[in-house]
């Protein structure tokens, strides 16, 4: 509230407050109100350095050896949709998280929080799923924890799951690594994960299959980290899609960016649904994609190492790194026009017409 | 994407600009009515494009936007009460009342629900006979006729818990009050594609008769803005000041005659108060008294709402097309997406909000 409000204003002022006394959902967006809560809760009380860089996961130095180490929660729901279920998502997220590290993942721990009620038989389907999922990573669940809350108290089941990875010598990677001239590089089509489940969730059927794309990452990272020094940063494009994504290196960085809207790739399905529902594909989670940072010469080397990957047929250089505009992402549209591609404050709402 | 990506083809929009700069001779103000239009011109930026001489303003076609506070404040009222499961299209979830807003209810213990549609509230009231679903109903003619759908068919059904916050608004009384204004300064208009989908182009002939202005239907895509921008000026440099259709792959002369007795048959016009611009005759719609069991307003013992808008917001000039957003000394500071101080900041389709996503404050102020 704008501090000139008199009296009578300050009761009819429709000024929203900023410090909300309550945690909204837009607080788990990825978008600006996560950061301001990152920014006036935790990092106030648990500020370290290895924290406050605010990477994907932290890296740490243990006797020579240098750890990645990460946590990530799931509270999907649907927990089954098409392309994938709470389950692989839960080991493919805390893979990829250490993978953005330039990590290979040695191993998880998987904690549940179980609703009082939920069919056993559920539950065997999503451990099931989970132990595929990382045998498919070569990792093990080493670890783990189970809590039931009453009925109401959890929407079916939680997990978190942790990792542990062991980030190769002479591997760098880190938020704060973009410099003007790099390369922005995206490993293929983007909004699936988002759209398959809002669709399950919805009932909404569109024409064609709309999949997640819920898929481990580390193999695709290691083939990109074979040129030495190429890679500048590494970010999972999941909550806030590839805009937040963006939006967060540029910041760190500080550095500005220019993507080219005709660069990304999209599934034709993922454009169709996010036309109908009027929401911009650019903020819809991914699972299975990421955005590099890379060098501009060695890009070519990398789009190519990409390309022989499953994950990263449609591996494309979408945009720029320049010293102009600090923290501002730019994209050159369809039409040629340029606009500023925001970081959302809360999750993307439809709009009514 | 078949009819979407021709529609955003960069050749074709250079023909059309290039078409545009031949045709225009001295300057013009042109308004496009709708939120939507708004929102494809400033994610394109379409407006930089455009010669010198034309200057676009922004109309009060945002639903979300011109929403009064006090029937915002009511909704929050509803949306707080124990009983109440409250229905929304999504982006009035945000839109900040006197003193909350419905995320801020829900995170309170509220139950509001986002639907796509009003047949999805319909359903919450069968499967939940036990609780009171009230089904905000907001919009232009756009959305009357699937809310007047619905409310036929909970008439028909005989849903007690079902009732609807009507808000309707409707469009050429908001374009009459405008070209009626000593400060008008439009020139021409970009009449909204959607509304006359469902409206057909006969009232927008009177006003163009009347008032001697052009009217161009236009689409939502930047080849349909374009095109309709050059189908304006080619009449305004010509003296002519007749209705066109630009939009004609969905808008008729008669409009969707069904969705209009369907809306007749629901609706009544009635005076609504726009947020911004104060009491417009005949602007609106409520539910007829056939179906007043399903008038929330007539359910509910609501406390008479009297909000006042915060005098720093110029809304009410934006609306009109008087300002432009960064003309306003708290864009960008004092109000922003995250904290909006009035309406036009909050919805995607609002005039300040467009600014402040696609274009930025920095940049907005300095092309100003």
């Amino acid at each position: 509230m704008g501090s000139d409000c008199d009296g009578i204003r300050q009761r009819s002022c429709p000024v929203p407050m900023a410090q909300s006394d309550r945690i909204l959902l837009g607080h788990g967006s990825g978008g600006r109100l996560s950061h301001e809560l990152m920014r006036k809760v935790f990092l106030p009380a648990l500020d370290n350095p290895v924290l406050a860089r605010l990477d994907d996961q932290a890296v740490v130095d243990v006797e020579g050896l240098r750890l990645a180490f990460t946590t990530d929660s799931f509270v999907v729901q649907p927990l089954f949709f098409p392309g994938g279920d709470i389950g692989s998502l839960a080991v493919h997220g805390t893979t990829n998280d250490l993978a953005m590290g330039g990590a290979q993942p040695l191993c998880l721990s998987a904690a549940f929080i179980l609703e009082e009620g939920l069919e056993v038989e559920t539950l065997w389907r999503v451990v099931q799923s989970m132990r595929q999922a990382a045998a498919e990573v070569g990792v093990d669940v080493v670890t783990g924890d189970t809590k039931v809350v009453e009925r109401g108290s959890a929407d079916g089941l939680f997990i978190n799951t942790s990792g542990i990875g062991l980030v190769p010598d002479g591997v760098h990677l880190s938020a704060d690594g973009a410099r003007p001239g790099d390369r922005i590089v995206l490993s293929g089509s983007i909004g699936e994960h988002g759209m398959a489940v809002l669709a399950q969730r919805e009932g909404l059927g569109f024409e064609g299959p709309v999949e997640s794309d819920s898929a481990p990452l580390h193999t695709l990272v290691a083939a990109m980290l074979q040129t030495p020094q190429a890679v500048h940063c590494l970010r999972d494009p999941t909550r806030g899609g590839v805009a937040s994504a963006l939006n967060e290196m540029a910041q760190s960085s500080g550095v500005g960016m220019t993507i080219d809207e005709r660069a990304i790739p999209m599934r034709e399905a993922i454009k169709g649904a996010c036309e109908l529902l009027g929401l911009d594909p650019l903020y819809v989670a991914n699972e299975g994609k990421l955005v590099a940072i890379v060098d501009t010469a060695a890009t070519e080397k990398v789009v190519a190492a990409m390309r022989q990957h499953p994950l990263g047929r449609q591996a494309q250089v979408i945009g720029t790194v320049q010293a102009s505009s600090p923290g501002v992402v730019k994209m050159r549209t369809s039409i040629g026009t340029t606009r500023i591609v925001d970081m959302l404050a809360g999750d993307q709402l439809p709009r009514i017409c | 994407m078949k009819y979407v990506d021709e529609y955003r083809d960069e050749g074709v929009v250079r023909a059309l600009v290039a078409h545009l700069a031949c045709q225009v001779t001295r300057s013009w103000v042109l308004m496009e009515i709708c939120g939507g239009q708004t929102h494809t011109i400033m994610r394109y930026g379409l407006d930089e494009l455009l010669p010198r001489q034309i200057e676009l303003v922004h109309g009060p076609g945002c639903p979300v936007c011109v929403t009064p506070l006090e029937t915002i404040d009511k909704a929050i009222a509803l949306a707080a009460r124990p009983e109440v499961t409250f229905v929304t299209y999504g982006d009035m979830l945000r839109v900040p009342g006197s003193e909350s807003d419905l995320f801020r209810v829900r995170a309170a213990g509220g139950d509001v629900r986002v639907v796509y549609s009003p047949m999805e509230a319909l359903k919450l009231a069968r499967s939940h006979p036990e609780r009171q679903v009230v089904f905000f109903a907001i919009g232009f003619e756009t959305t009357a006729p699937a809310n007047a759908m619905a409310l036929r068919q909970a008439g028909r059904e005989g849903l007690k818990n079902f009732s609807a916050l009507v808000s309707h608004m409707l469009v050429p009384p908001a374009i009459r009050l405008l070209l009626e204004s000593s400060s008008n300064r439009v020139q021409g208009f970009i009449a909204p594609g959607h509304v006359c989908t469902v409206m057909g182009l006969e009232q927008y002939e009177t006003l163009s008769r009347e008032f001697g202005v052009p009217f161009v239907v236009g689409g939502f895509e930047p080849v349909d803005l374009l095109e309709a921008t050059a189908m304006l000026v080619a009449q305004l440099e010509t003296g002519r000041a007749e209705v066109e259709n630009q939009y004609v792959r969905s808008v008729s002369r008669r409009g969707n005659r069904a969705a209009q007795r369907l809306i007749k048959e629901v609706f009544e016009v009635c005076d609504r108060k726009w947020r911004g611009i104060g009491v417009i005759r005949q602007s609106g719609l409520r539910l007829r008294a056939a179906l007043g069991e399903h008038d929330t307003e007539q359910l509910f013992d609501l406390d008479d709402f009297h909000a006042e808008e915060p005098a720093e917001c110029l809304s009410a000039d934006v609306l009109q097309g008087l300002k432009t957003p960064p003309d306003c000394p708290a864009f960008g500071t004092r109000c922003t997406p995250q904290n909006p101080l009035g309406a036009l900041m909050v919805s995607g389709e609002g005039t300040c909000a467009a600014y402040h996503r696609y274009r930025g404050v920095a940049e907005s102020r300095g092309r100003r």
